[in-house]
């Protein structure tokens, strides 16, 4: 398994979970690092259910959402599923106004987008 | 606007590299919460000023290190004015299709402008579109 400098990976059963190591996700060389590192967990590691826990997560730019986006084709293209929880009403806001909310299956809670796979 | 209360301006130039404006970003940020500004307003205009910025640096000037980006920025406890301008060319705000439609959704660039307009109270591009003005005007407090 790759080392991860802005990611914090765990299993629970046959779901990956991962958490964000940074609060804020906005310079280019951390949203760089950080699309490589999810990229990997889906096109090398082959893990077929991801859930991205938003809970440390409190500011997240538009080139950031644009590195979910791309996860988010990754994991159609490997007939996997992506789930998000914990996301604070901020950032939840800002989903909402790109009504990317629509696209991604964003849950309340951990416990609750687990049982959602 | 020239004769509002402003508690605090800043104006500087920059580099073309998006990490650049971090500094001016924090020392906005603070001057806001100084003047006792919501965190959720915080949050928004942040949001907006990044997308800005790294608009300027990296469609405006394309990252070029070798041009700048003026910001302009004042501050007052129901105010925010800031001026962002590139040295490239310019474009046209309303040529930026509609990042919400459906066949837009999983295009994975193109959402600051809308981000901007979201959070702030006034988006203006001076004709070229190389400036962006930018206010944010907070509801009227009670007395």
């Amino acid at each position: 398994m790759a080392a991860h400098r802005r990611l914090e990976v765990s299993e629970v059963g046959d779901v990956t979970v991962v958490r964000f190591v940074d609060r804020k996700i906005l310079d280019e060389a951390s949203i760089q690092e950080l699309g490589h590192e999810l990229f990997q967990l889906v096109e090398q590691e082959k893990r077929k259910k991801l859930l991205l826990n938003f809970s440390k997560v409190d500011f997240l730019s538009s080139a950031a959402l644009g590195k979910l986006i791309t996860l988010d084709k990754k994991v159609k293209a490997q007939s996997g599923k992506l789930k998000f929880s914990n996301i604070r009403p901020e950032i939840y806001e800002v989903f909402a106004i790109t009504k990317l909310n629509k696209l991604f299956d964003i849950k309340d809670d951990e416990a609750g987008a687990l049982a959602a796979f | 606007m020239s004769d509002h209360a402003w508690t605090w301006r800043t104006e500087l130039f920059i580099p073309s590299e998006t990490g650049a404006g971090q500094r001016v970003l924090e020392d906005v940020l603070g001057q806001l919460a100084a003047q006792q500004w919501s965190e959720h307003e915080v949050h928004g205009i942040h949001l907006a000023l990044e997308e800005a910025l790294v608009n300027a640096i990296r469609h405006g000037n394309r990252s070029d290190i070798n041009k700048q980006v003026h910001v302009a920025c004042k501050v007052s406890a129901s105010k925010l004015w800031v001026q962002i301008r590139d040295e490239g060319p310019g474009f046209n705000p309303d040529d930026v299709p509609d990042c919400t439609e459906p066949d837009r959704l999983e295009v994975p660039s193109g959402r600051g402008i809308m981000l901007m307009r979201a959070f702030m109270s006034r988006v203006e591009y001076n004709e070229c579109g190389n400036c962006v003005v930018m206010e944010k005007e907070r509801p009227s407090m009670p007395r």
